[in-house]
């Protein structure tokens, strides 16, 4: 569903190259559940970005449903769903439900399809009380809810979310957590997360990316990953090592069935 | 198209939640606008031709001029907006849609508050119009068309160098909002190095210049070839290709920010 084959994103910083992405290859396949850990500027947001279309990679290629992100990121908008924990793509002075009906019009989805969609969403996510309410009025965990409908009603195969639940308190993001976990279970849609929030990782996800220096530098289920670092009671501390013992890593082999094979290390 | 209008129409009733700003902004815009006619009528009555041309005849070039950059500005206009778009972060937002991000772009925050100046323009030029004879009238439609293209390219222009010089909108401002005032006035007023360059090089002559010319039955006062004043189509298609291209550069070196 998601694959990535030695790609690599350079920026130009005061006239140095440095590259923010370097020889990443991985593969999600349909209907997996993919955390995606890192320190703050090793590459996680760069990598969303190129697999959305957003960015173009410098080197190496993307695919996801089978297309090219850069050179189809209109018909890729159309079957992959994309929230942005720090962003929103609603209309700020319009009533949640016009960004709704926008979106509909926007993604030309059928208009009893998207009835029925939005009104399942409205009852799972409980947007009731705030259809009518103008977004700039919205708390941010209503607002996140908001954001992540909007992302869904084409009914996408992949949702990508970057950091979807930074700054949320404990009830909104077990809220949005219990949502992504029946998203996934329920309609088998493909989830590629980037977070900051362990306890997203730990409930969530059944398999981890560690970015690190632009590369892949863990591929592994929870458990594997809290088997490098022996004695750690609580995965923050486990991630804390990883980070701060973290040098840039050498290119590694790919791996290919996510479940089959042991963790590869390089960190 | 029918995605610009539906988000055209989406931000026209956004921005009419704030009515009072909404008023006031048409009111000023059109204030604002109106002392450039003052201006001009001052600067009448000192003299009786500016550059060779008689008041009618530079209110026509006011007018036509006016038009085109009111028309391009309302309509897409806010594409110059880009470099607070990148800063922001919204314009990820706008990548992760069906939609071309040009269109988007192009219709965020559609304000029907520039309506002001383009209200001062057709006046400007429909008291002008008499000096249009009947014959040459169709050029008239024709220009602003092309006038309108070759605006709305200059400001894709002018967003495309946004996509590598994030702070450097003010470059662009000088070809848009100079480029106005530029084709406001006849271009004999100006030395011909001047004229020369928005002719071959940035072609703002053909906004107005070359195909009023045409239209009020004029000699080119710097002896240009007389093909040029119907190079106006010409002239818009390609600077319109130019920008499209630049535009499609400018996206595959977006550097989105760093989170």
């Amino acid at each position: 569903m998601i694959e990535t084959m030695s790609l690599g994103r350079d920026f130009k910083v005061r006239g140095a190259v440095v590259a923010a992405v370097h020889d990443l290859t991985f593969r999600v396949e349909a209907g997996e559940f993919v955390g995606c850990l890192g320190p703050n500027g090793a590459g996680k947001s760069t990598t969303i970005k190129m697999l959305t279309g957003i960015l173009t990679p410098t080197r190496g290629r993307a695919s996801v449903a089978g297309l090219d992100p850069a050179r189809q990121r209109k018909t890729l908008a159309r079957r992959i769903g994309v929230v942005f924990g720090q962003r929103t793509t609603l209309w700020w002075d319009l009533p949640l439900r016009d960004s709704f009906e926008l979106v509909r019009l926007l993604y030309k989805v059928d208009r009893s399809r998207f009835t029925a969609r939005l009104a399942e969403l409205t009852e799972v996510l409980d947007l009731g009380p705030f259809l009518r309410t103008p977004v700039r009025q919205l708390s941010l965990g209503q607002r996140m809810r908001g954001d992540i409908t909007a992302a869904l009603l084409h009914d996408p195969e992949v949702l990508v979310l970057d950091e979807p639940t930074i700054g949320l308190d404990v009830v909104a993001k077990a809220e949005v957590r219990s949502f992504l976990a029946r998203l996934n279970a329920d309609r088998g849609t493909t989830v590629l997360l980037t977070t900051h929030d362990l306890g997203d990782v730990e409930r969530l996800c059944r398999r981890v990316l560690l970015i690190d220096h632009g590369r892949l530098a863990f591929d592994g289920s929870v458990p594997e990953l809290r088997a490098l670092v022996p004695g750690q009671e609580s995965i923050e501390d486990v991630v804390a090592h990883l980070y701060l013992s973290s040098t840039p890593a050498a290119p590694r082999t790919p791996r290919r069935t996510p479940d089959a094979d042991p963790p590869t290390v390089t960190a | 198209m029918g995605d610009y209008l539906l988000l055209a129409w989406t931000w026209a009733r956004a921005s009419a939640q704030y009515r009072t700003s909404f008023v006031v902004s048409i009111v000023s815009s059109f204030a604002i606008n109106a002392l450039d006619v003052i201006a001009i009528g001052i600067v009448f009555t000192h003299v009786t031709t500016l550059g060779g041309f008689s008041l009618r005849e530079v209110m026509f070039l006011y007018g036509t001029g006016g038009v085109s950059f009111a028309l391009a500005d309302l309509l897409f206009g806010n594409i110059e907006r880009l470099s607070q778009h990148i800063r922001a972060g919204t314009f990820d937002t706008m990548l992760i849609r069906p939609v071309s991000p040009f269109v988007q772009m192009a219709a965020d925050g559609f304000g029907a508050h520039r309506i002001g100046r383009l209200a001062q323009a057709a006046i400007v030029l429909g008291l002008a119009l008499p000096v249009v004879p009947w014959s040459r009238a169709w050029m008239v439609p024709v220009m602003i068309l092309c006038g309108i293209v070759i605006f709305t390219a200059v400001f894709t222009l002018g967003a495309a160098l946004q996509f590598v010089l994030v702070d450097a909108p003010e470059l662009a401002n000088a070809f848009t909002y100079g480029g106005v005032t530029l084709t406001q006035y006849p271009l004999s007023v100006y030395g011909e190095q001047l004229v020369r360059g928005v002719t071959y090089i940035v072609p703002l002559a053909f906004v107005n210049w070359q195909p009023a010319l045409y239209v009020l039955g004029r000699p080119d006062p710097l002896g240009l070839p007389g093909w040029l004043r119907f190079a106006a189509p010409l002239a818009a298609l390609l600077l319109a290709g130019a920008a499209a291209l630049a535009w499609r550069a400018g996206l595959r070196r977006y550097r989105s920010t760093g989170s």
